[in-house]
């Protein structure tokens, strides 16, 4: 089993009445909330802790894209990337990832990924989302309508810019260049491996499957809610005729862990309700730009809906087809209910072993990411999640999936023939 | 109400449909935002005076999925044209609304023999951004129909399942038009159709609801301020965004007065 450290950079400070005064925590966020010396120092929190968890023994660390977006601070994780190479040196680098669609041109990807993984010394992994509406269609404005084609079709060039030896023309239906030839390249051979996150859609999963990538299905609603897309996902793979490697598969996972269950709920309640009140708190305007959800999915909803009506059953929490702005509006939000629909796992280490144990063996997932700092949770707090879990929960879970390969891991230059982390450390820093 | 003739005519692949009902001279029609998932009584009006024809638009309710073809500007307006043409309508008088108003002012200022006179009725191709018009695509669900029309109950009855459809295809066709509206459309409705304006020859009539809650009555000024044919702008009383949909014995009037 592999643990990534998945950290959003949630802005930390939005007000006690954040939802009742503002309309959407993305998109048309107001900028007045926005401290930026506050966020000096969140962002030097927030690189601490993924270094932390580096050095606590976590397999990777993980960032991820966002736009005008209250709850995650990196419109660019390459930056955030490129920092985090040089301050870690076995941990795999994990960037989930860039929204191709959003890239012009897409080469731009290959390169800055091809930068890192060169930084890193092949410790890249490459995530490719599709991105979300508020992030791709509104944030962005890019027409709802093009965005997976556009998102295919990017795909294809990076791969291209990455494989191929000559200078080549690219002559796609969105992007057209003569002169594809980047500089730098990446070490991993052929290309990093590519992971496609995903929050549902049916074509993302099914594409995924076809293509032998990892398919990670963040959601933040608990494992409890993915069975139906992971069921989807395994079913799909069987009837490629591929195996049932877990290492194909990662899934999110919010988790707070303590010495016993109730100081679980004193540690992590606040943070927790903060993050389903206020950090996902967005305005059902920007539930659904028309095309963004492709007719097969929604088919796939409607028919699910008519299906549960007709046997008398309600839905249960959001769809799992729903756009994830409309999953947003119906979530649970005390911590009562968050514990209870399973959105977050806390507790002492055996309960959260005993969880993930559950979550890994029912989606069957072999990379399994943790959200460990989630909402406002404090710097201090967050390292103090993260070491129990690597002392108390990764070595029992650590065997799970043991006959399997994993065939979607960087594999990085040997280690004596890597940089050496900088020798020079300023004197402030180091005292 | 009874209903029109059907046919189909044949875009990029896509079985395209076309109504068709009345007698007399030819007369258009391109329909608005969401399309025309059923026939409306503003076509009946039209239909009393003249052979009313409707081809659908590419990924609009009959359109099938027309609109996946088409990526650029230019194949929509050639998309249209062919339209215009195989529904026999080449060389007669055209109507469009909202969004199919703006191509049938693209089609009259790029082939102007295709047009011998045009009414639009608030057409999209426009934006301004000290009076910008509304975002049809970040509205709640239960929103449109009050944008869409002065009455939200004009849009809802436009939309509303008819018995006997197929309830999972139906939701999709509705979202599929919207669609189609975005992939042209997408982000602010501006196709700078402001530029292509002083090409149109054919005398026009502009129609705008007074109660556009969509697109500001000013563009109206816009419109007639950068055409060169003879415009006439008439303000509909108590209607909305699409107001042949509120209003649709006043606006058949105008129109049927106005290509007498």
């Amino acid at each position: 089993m592999k643990f990534l450290w998945f950290h959003l950079m949630p802005y930390k400070e939005l007000p006690d009445d954040f939802r009742e005064k503002h309309p959407s925590v993305w998109v048309d966020i107001h900028s007045s909330l926005f401290d930026p010396k506050r966020a000096h120092l969140m962002y030097n929190e927030f690189l601490d802790e993924l270094e932390y968890a580096a050095e606590c023994g976590f397999d990777a660390i993980c960032c991820n894209e966002h736009h005008s977006n209250g709850y995650g601070l990196m419109p660019s994780p390459n930056l955030i990337a490129s920092a985090l190479s040089r301050r870690t040196t076995d941990t795999a680098i994990c960037v989930l990832g860039n929204s191709l669609a959003l890239y012009n041109p897409p080469t731009r990807v290959a390169e800055e990924f091809a930068m890192i993984d060169c930084i890193s010394g092949g410790r890249l992994i490459a995530g490719f989302p599709v991105g979300t509406p508020m992030d791709t269609t509104y944030a962005y404005g890019t027409n709802p309508s093009h965005l997976r084609d556009r998102y295919y079709e990017a795909h294809d060039l990076v791969l291209r810019a990455w494989t191929e030896k000559d200078t080549f023309a690219f002559n796609g239906r969105y992007n057209q260049q003569r002169y594809v030839n980047i500089w730098p390249r990446p070490i991993q051979h052929p290309h990093p491996p590519i992971w496609i996150p995903g929050a549902g859609s049916v074509e993302t999963w099914r594409w995924a499957a076809q293509m032998d990538y990892v398919f990670c299905y963040l959601s933040y609603y608990g494992y409890k809610m993915a069975q139906n897309v992971m069921k989807g996902f395994w079913e799909e793979m069987a009837r490629l005729g591929k195996d049932r490697n877990p290492y194909r598969a990662g899934f999110a996972q919010v988790v707070g862990v303590a010495e016993s269950r109730q100081q679980a709920y004193d540690l992590y309640t606040e943070p927790a309700e903060y993050f389903y009140g206020r950090c996902l708190h967005v305005d059902a305007r920007f539930a659904g730009p028309p095309g963004y959800v492709t007719e097969a999915t929604q088919r796939a909803g409607i028919e699910s809906q008519v299906k549960m009506a007709a046997e008398g059953r309600a839905a249960g929490g959001p769809s799992t087809n729903a756009s994830s702005a409309t999953k947003m509006q119906s979530l649970a939000r005390d911590m009562k209910s968050i514990v209870e629909n399973g959105y977050v796992i806390v507790g002492s280490p055996d309960d959260v072993v005993e969880q993930l144990r559950e979550l890994a063996t029912t989606l069957n997932i072999g990379q399994l990411m943790l959200l460990m700092q989630f909402g406002n949770l404090s710097s201090e707090t967050t390292k103090y999640n993260t070491r129990l879990f690597a002392e108390k929960v990764m070595p029992k879970l650590r065997p799970m999936f043991a006959e399997w390969e994993n065939r979607w891991w960087p594999k990085p230059m040997e280690k004596r023939q890597r940089a050496s982390l900088p020798a020079f450390m300023p004197a402030t820093a180091a005292e | 109400m009874s209903e029109p003739e059907t046919s189909t005519v044949d875009l990029n692949g896509f079985a395209t449909r076309v109504w068709r009902k009345g007698k007399g001279p030819k007369l258009g029609f391109l329909a608005g935002y969401g399309g025309l998932p059923r026939w409306v009584p503003f076509l009946d009006r039209l239909a009393e005076a003249r052979t009313v024809i409707v081809p659908s638009l590419p990924g609009f309710p009959g359109g099938d999925r027309g609109h996946s073809v088409l990526d650029t500007h230019l194949d929509w307006v050639l998309a249209v044209r062919d339209a215009i043409d195989k529904s026999g309508l080449a060389g007669a008088d055209l109507v469009g609304s909202s969004v199919g108003g703006s191509f049938a002012a693209e089609v009259a200022a790029i082939w102007p023999e295709k047009v011998k006179r045009l009414a639009l009725i608030a057409p999209f191709g426009l934006f301004d951004e000290r009076d910008p018009a509304t975002d049809p695509w970040a509205q709640k669900q239960e929103d449109i129909p009050g944008l869409m029309t002065a009455d939200p109950d004009a849009y809802r009855k436009l939309k509303a399942m008819p018995a006997g459809a197929n309830s999972v295809e139906w939701p999709i066709e509705q979202t599929r038009a919207n669609e189609a509206a975005a992939r042209i459309f997408w982000p602010l409705g501006n196709t700078k159709l402001e530029r292509r304006l002083p090409s149109i020859t054919a005398p026009t009539l502009l129609l705008w609801g007074e109660k556009d809650r969509l697109i500001p009555r000013s563009y109206a000024g816009t419109i007639a301020k950068a055409m060169k044919a003879r415009t006439e702008t008439k303000i509909v009383t108590g209607a909305g965004h699409l107001a042949e949909l509120d209003k649709p014995d006043e606006v058949a009037a105008a129109i049927l007065e106005f290509m007498r």
